[in-house]
């Protein structure tokens, strides 16, 4: 055993995943201000109606009403930084490599409950871990196939006529918008879990996706001096 | 598949060394360490980076934060409306009359909505109305008697409702021909009687074969609430753009007035 740095995240993986931060929580606000003007949807089980996005009077205690024409102006300018950067992100990572310590292979699925139990305290066995664990993986690639998943509903409502095979292909004008909304509430659902996560970690771990480098105990394997 | 088997069968005997990351060793993680560093010298390098980066995040994120917040009003506005004539360009680019919205079957049609009546005061006297098409008054039984288009499309509101709804009429590029022919005019402009609503068009958009100047909705002749006797129809468009109880129409280079572009939309608001 020996005392080494390790590089965690490169330059460009930390700037764009900072980056991305004001630009969704652009993009959430102006859509927020978009949404006021037609509030379609509520979360409904076997029929009965379990809440309403969003609470009656809620929107106009936060001073979001009433400003559909700057929520337009204010997303239709923050989406091409956010697809600029999330488009830019996707070419570095397979470019790059960085894809390796991302993606899920099809046994991550079998090994990603164990992440959770181990989590919970229940299981011991600590599961097998490189730069992310297996449910890491699959929370990291999925934000991004979410990301594109904005990407696409979102031109399928912007362009419906122009782009109406992309439309048709989220089963008509309505479904996208559907899409769109709940995307954006898993978003801020990953966003929760992940700085949970975050805080759990600890600072070393927060510290790298800062400065990019770990201070780590290790048996040099596979080893690239940086 | 043999391949895919002998890849499985790596996977599980990678796993079950007793040092496995698991899925990093099966996709071939490479890790960047350093040469070896005594404890004191790791803890000094990852200070002084941290110093750095905080330093260096904590500048951007001011002058972030600070840009915003130290540009005027106008200025926003001005960037967010230039923005706005950008993805005009960029929708111009690759827009083509060809690309139709999707039709709907007669049992799809759904309640129509009112939204607006700005333009439309009460008193009004149809029997007595006439077009005005750049000086020419032309009559509702001159434009019923030119061929007639039936669509039933989902038409929208720019706040995000919209409902399947059939209009009859005529298209828009067919009284065109007729009324304005051989013009080249860039852009269209469309104002009520009493010019208190009035929208501009792009020749492209209200061009397209599901623009019509309709005098029918859901099978019924337009009631006045829905623009009688005569208005615009078109999915291209939001609705803010398909202006009720038209009284002229021009046709001009100049950029045409626009009752909500006025208000802070896109003028373009092209679907």
């Amino acid at each position: 055993m020996a005392t080494h740095l390790e590089r965690k995240h490169t330059l460009a993986t930390r700037w764009m995943h900072w980056i991305n931060f004001p630009l969704l929580a652009m993009m959430m606000w102006s859509g927020l201000l978009i949404y006021w003007s037609y509030q379609a949807y509520s979360i409904n089980i076997f029929g009965f109606h379990i809440f309403a996005f969003f609470p009656d009077g809620w929107l106009d205690s936060i001073g979001l009403s009433f400003r559909l024409a700057e929520g337009i102006r204010l997303h239709f300018f923050f989406m091409w930084l956010f697809a600029i950067n999330g488009v830019a992100y996707v070419i570095y990572t397979i470019v790059s490599g960085e894809w390796r310590s991302i993606v899920p292979v099809p046994s991550s699925f079998k090994r990603a409950p164990l992440v959770a139990l181990h989590d919970a305290h229940i299981v011991k066995e600590k599961p097998p871990q490189g730069k992310y664990n297996d449910a890491q993986r699959i929370a990291y690639t999925g934000v991004i196939v979410m990301g594109a998943g904005s990407l696409l509903s979102g031109l399928a409502i912007y362009k419906p006529t122009q782009l109406a095979f992309l439309t048709a292909m989220f089963g008509g004008y309505q479904w996208a918008r559907w899409v769109h909304f709940w995307i954006t509430i898993l978003f801020v659902l990953f966003f929760f879990v992940h700085i949970i996560q975050v805080i759990l970690a600890g600072w070393r771990n927060f510290q790298s996706m800062i400065t990019g480098h770990e201070i780590v105990e290790a048996e040099p394997k596979n080893e690239v001096v940086t | 598949m043999n391949e895919d088997k002998d890849i499985l069968v790596e996977e599980i005997r990678e796993l079950r060394k007793p040092t496995s990351r698991g899925t990093a060793d099966i996709l071939r993680e490479p890790r960047h360490l350093s040469s070896e560093l005594t404890p004191d010298e790791a803890r000094g390098k990852m200070a002084a980076m941290t110093r750095r980066s905080f330093l260096l995040g904590g500048a951007a994120a001011a002058f972030g934060v600070l840009g915003w917040r130290w540009m005027s009003e106008e200025t926003k506005y001005g960037l967010l409306r230039k923005t706005f004539e950008l993805n005009e360009r960029v929708a111009q680019t690759f827009y083509s009359p060809n690309r139709l919205a999707t039709e709907f079957r007669r049992d799809q049609i759904t309640d129509a909505r009112t939204n607006g009546d700005i333009g439309m005061p009460a008193e009004f006297d149809a029997t007595s109305w006439k077009l005005n098409v750049g000086g020419t008054a032309v009559s509702i039984d001159e434009i019923k008697a030119m061929p007639r288009t039936e669509m039933i499309i989902e038409f929208k509101c720019i706040e995000g409702w919209s409902t399947i709804t059939h209009f009859a009429g005529v298209r828009f590029s067919d009284f065109a021909a007729k009324f304005a022919p051989n013009n080249d005019r860039r852009y269209v402009s469309l104002v009520t009687p009493d010019e208190q609503y009035y929208v501009g068009w792009d020749i492209e958009a209200i061009m397209h074969p599901q623009t019509l100047l309709a005098y029918e909705m859901n099978g019924m002749p337009l009631k006045p609430e829905h623009g009688a006797p005569l208005r615009l129809a078109s999915p291209t468009k939001y609705g803010i753009k398909q202006i009720k109880r038209i009284g002229k129409i021009e046709f001009t280079n100049e950029r045409p007035r626009d009752y909500w572009a006025e208000q802070g939309y896109d003028w373009y608001a092209g679907l």
